[in-house]
């Protein structure tokens, strides 16, 4: 008989409050099979630790439950402390009385009863385990860095400084990100270009990065340390090797009037453009769907200009096939646009602008050089209005969270203003202050204090234009709900920071978890920031959620860390959880009769063909093997196998069985 | 086609020029109005100030008397109602409200009946017919003008764009009006301040008046008696509070469509302003 020992987690009182863990115990105690059964506060605790090890040695156990969280918690943990006490860790299981049970249900007889019934199917497939050994696997020591923003180029060129080779995908013709389109950096001021371009050009002469622009991920495949990555390069209709960079096919460009992206539709750009600049690489792509040889077939300017012959106008997009070993997902963020908000015009007022907008007016590259001027007529605004959580913080707009950059970036645009229009007046309108970081409360006093920044708090309820003014209508929460109401020349929204378009898509390729709001999810948000749901997926940055940018670094170098540390490992140690095709003593040798329906039926190609030969050699019959190293245990084959010769190890028909059957058995 | 029809008590006294203009226009578009039998005050701003149960119950009971009826739609022309009677329908949504209210009313209540108003019922049942009976397209220059009842709350009504609605104004635009882009299409007229503080109503509404004579509009154009009264009844008062007086009339966007139905004045009840219609 089976001799199984059973442990239940209070975890605290995460369990315990909801379930009578006690009973739990004592109920299990008495059944089959059942050699040892107890209750604890924290089982993952070392004491909970060492009272499983000292009970696998004491009673001899052949199996293990732990009733506590969910096995993507801790189930490592209890199967090593098995491991340790000479148990085979897969003969360990996780009944999961946490998220499956105490933290969905009220205090109930019937929550303990469920508790008791998943801890109870548990045991009994506990007693069909078998022992199993994790497979190895090699590890390729390459990484794929997805976006070329700040994180994205921090976190290559950690990897990269490590020794280890690094992709670096941008979806732009240049990297460098939002950081690039931004003027100075709060709380010292100091200029975003100067700090961030001498990276970019790091990034692009690095020998361990391997840089593609203009480029996006196709898909993922594979698993942690063996992805096989697909990217796209896109037509760039320009021949990088021969291109000198000269600029002369962008000054003879006849369409000139495209919104820049840069610029954040401040300025406008030509269709064969650079970004900016300071682009890296700085050598233009043509923008297929407003370049007039595209659009009618006729123009050609540009290749006439182009003195070494570059331009490539049949040039198609190429997909590249990649190996890699980890990815660190690093593709930011967006801002809400003006059109988000009726009551602020609805993005038909040109005097009303994004935060990311006024950051171009007052960056000396922008469309202004550095000028505070109205996009409407070009003059300089005597009076302006920032509104501080426009979208962020309010769920009636779908956007609940704080956006964090806000409250420092406002406080440094006002002050910017007074900076460069000296008889100018600035008002903030706040919600709260959040100057949480080094030396960033003390910024938000200095724009107040010495920069005579008017901060009201309150909310604006309304912003409509009459006769070339801007009239804000707000309230002062601070002086009795007095309404305020102000003639303005120009109006800054510090629009909600939301998650990049394409992400929710992005994440389904790389079947990595996302939040409602589609920043990409982290393993744990306290101990596993930087991890994703997928091992060997890492993120970095404002993909996750927005953030300003020493906290972008310190991510995206994390990230790093954990991607070198994956990387200091030869070879990978795999879940055994993969299907077999079951072998047996002849003259049966399996119940596969070589249908291959499994064959067709993977989706990772893991199904061999498999010649069984008798002794002198003769072919005795055909049979599907599968490659352990392809194979995902997804227990598709299993489904499709007429002769249920397939099963996956772990999770076996058996098993399944023994669990439901359990239930039925009272 | 047959319809449920709920005027309400403004209807029937203040407004009867926008009860005439909603038949009218119905009759012209084919539109069968059935009124409810027997309907009652949908207890408007005064039962919701003073007692939940009975600002719940009188809408409700007039619902249960559609329902009795069969009526599976009603238009309520009256923007107060209207709001009144979604909002109680929200309401009764939750178990508990709604076997009090049922309790209350010893009537069968199921909540059933879509409640619309009359900018969807002409949206819904009359884009077509009315483009194809347009005798005098209405050319002028107004300002929509929606007020709060009409779109707000919006996660209940879900009508409309919240703090800039467009139906009125693609209404007006599809009988051949211009529509002013102007900033007071959702502001407070002052609504029920009308008797009791005069004085705030003037300011209110003068402020959306001004707007929309600054901005050069010929007409204001309404769906809600409350505001028309307070816009016109009170332009009095309200051209006090202005620099320059203004004589816009303010006309229900019944009375507009009727208009470039051809339907004459009279039968619109366009007679019956304060302010000379002159259209």
């Amino acid at each position: 008989m089976s001799k199984i020992g059973v442990f239940i987690c209070h975890c605290g009182e995460n369990i315990s409050a909801t379930v009578d863990v006690e009973r739990v115990a004592r109920e299990i105690g008495g059944m089959e099979g059942v050699a040892h059964a107890i209750d604890y506060k924290y089982m993952c605790s070392d004491p909970g630790q060492t009272f499983i090890k000292e009970a696998v040695k004491k009673y001899g156990l052949d199996g293990v439950v732990v009733g506590a969280c969910s096995p993507r918690m801790h189930e490592p943990t209890f199967r090593r402390a098995c491991a340790e006490a000479g148990l085979n860790p897969y003969l360990c299981e996780m009944a999961n009385l946490r998220e499956h049970c105490s933290w969905v249900h009220e205090k109930s007889e019937e929550t303990t009863e469920k508790a008791i019934d998943l801890v109870k199917m548990l045991v009994e497939k506990v007693k069909k385990n078998k022992p199993l050994d994790s497979i190895k696997v090699p590890v390729t020591k390459k990484a794929l860095v997805i976006g070329g923003g700040i994180a994205g180029i921090q976190a290559s060129l950690d990897i990269a400084n490590t020794g280890h080779k690094v992709i670096l995908v941008e979806r732009d013709p240049s990297i460098g990100g939002h950081m690039s389109q931004l003027s100075e950096t709060f709380p010292t001021l100091d200029c975003s270009q100067c700090i961030l371009t001498p990276r970019m050009v790091e990034v692009a002469q690095h020998p361990n990065i391997k840089l593609y622009t203009y480029a996006e991920l196709e898909s993922l495949e594979g698993f942690i340390g063996n992805f096989k990555a697909k990217i796209r390069l896109k037509a760039k209709s320009v021949n990088y090797s021969t291109c000198t960079g000269c600029g002369a096919c962008i000054q003879k460009c006849p369409v000139k009037k495209i919104p820049s992206e840069f610029n954040a539709g401040l300025g406008t750009r030509t269709a064969i453009y650079v970004p900016f600049p300071q682009a890296v690489p700085n050598k233009p792509v043509i923008d297929r769907v407003n370049c007039n040889y595209y659009k009618r077939g006729a123009c050609k300017i540009c290749e006439k200009t182009c003195q070494v012959g570059s331009i490539e106008w049949d040039k198609e997009d190429e997909i590249i096939t990649e190996e890699v070993g980890a990815v660190v997902l690093a593709t930011g963020f967006d801002v809400k646009g003006t059109d988000f908000f009726p009551e602020y015009g609805y993005g038909q007022y040109k005097d009303v602008l994004t935060g990311l907008q006024f950051e171009r007016l007052a960056s000396a590259s922008g469309p202004t050089f550095g000028e505070i001027r109205r996009p409407s007529d070009g003059a300089v605004p005597k009076k302006i209005v920032f509104i501080a959580c426009a979208g962020s913080r309010d769920p009636a707009k779908g956007i609940p969270y704080c956006s964090k950059i806000c409250c420092m970036y406002t406080a440094k645009h006002a002050m910017l203003y007074q900076h460069k229009v000296h008889d100018g007046e600035s008002t903030v309108f706040y919600m709260d202050i959040r100057a949480g970081g080094k030396n960033y409360e003390e910024f938000v006093r200095r724009a107040i204090e010495e920069d005579t920044v008017n901060y009201v708090r309150g909310r604006v309820a309304r912003v409509y234009e009459k006769n070339g003014k801007l009239i804000v209508k707000g309230v002062d929460t601070l002086l009795g709900g007095e309404q305020v109401e102000i003639e303005a020349d120009m109006v800054v929204l510090a629009t909600a920071g939301v998650a990049n378009c394409g992400s929710e898509q992005l994440a389904q390729k790389l079947h990595v978890s996302y939040d409602p709001y589609h920043f990409f999810a982290e393993a744990h948000p306290k101990l596993k920031p930087v991890e994703t749901n997928t091992a060997g997926i890492y993120l970095a940055g404002a993909c996750q959620a927005p953030k300003d940018i020493p906290e972008t670094v310190g991510m995206a170098s994390g990230a790093a860390v954990k991607v070198a540390a994956l990387f200091s490992n030869d070879e990978l140690v795999r879940e055994p959880v993969v299907a077999v095709v079951n072998r047996l003593a002849p003259p049966l040798y399996s119940t596969c009769v070589g249908c291959f329906m499994c064959e067709t039926a993977c989706p990772y190609n893991a199904i061999e063909h498999e010649e069984i030969k008798g002794r002198d050699g003769s072919l005795i019959r055909n049979s599907a093997r599968v490659n352990q190293g392809l194979c995902q245990g997804c227990g598709t084959c299993v489904a499709f196998c007429r002769s249920k010769s397939i099963d996956i190890q772990g999770y076996t028909n058996e098993q399944v069985y023994a669990e439901v059957m359990s239930l039925l058995n009272d | 086609m047959k319809i449920g029809f709920y005027p309400g008590c403004s209807l029937t006294g203040s407004s009867r020029e926008y009860n005439e203009s909603v038949v009218a226009v119905a009759k012209a578009l084919d539109i069968e109005l059935i009124e409810i039998n027997d309907w009652n005050c949908c207890g408007a701003t005064a039962a919701h100030a003073m007692n939940e149960e009975l600002s719940l119950s009188l809408p409700a009971r007039i619902m249960a008397m559609a329902e009795k009826q069969g009526l599976t739609e009603v238009v309520v022309p009256c923007a107060a109602c209207y709001n009144r009677l979604k909002v109680t329908q929200h309401e009764l949504e939750d178990d508990t409200k709604r076997s009090r209210v049922i309790d209350i009313l010893k009537m069968p209540y199921q909540g059933s009946s879509r409640i619309i108003n009359v900018l969807q019922l002409l949206e819904m049942y009359g884009a077509e017919n009315i483009k194809a009976k347009i005798t005098r397209p209405f050319a002028h220059k107004v300002a929509c003008y929606y007020g709060c009842l009409l779109v707000r709350p919006h996660s209940i009504l879900k009508f409309d764009r919240v703090e800039d609605p467009q139906s009125m104004d693609t209404m007006i635009k599809m009988v051949g009006g211009t529509t002013l882009d102007w900033a007071f299409k959702t502001e407070c007229c002052g609504a029920g301040f009308s008797v009791s503080r005069t004085d705030l109503v003037a300011k209110l509404s003068g402020n959306i008046l001004k707007d929309a004579a600054d901005r050069g509009a010929e007409a204001l154009i309404v769906a809600c008696p409350m505001c028309q009264s307070n816009l016109d009844m009170r332009r009095g008062a309200i051209n006090k509070t202005l620099e320059t007086p203004s004589d816009i009339p303010v006309i229900y966007i019944t009375q507009a469509i009727g208009l470039a139905l051809g339907l004459s004045a009279q039968e619109l009840g366009l007679k019956r302003h304060f302010v000379t219609v002159e259209l």
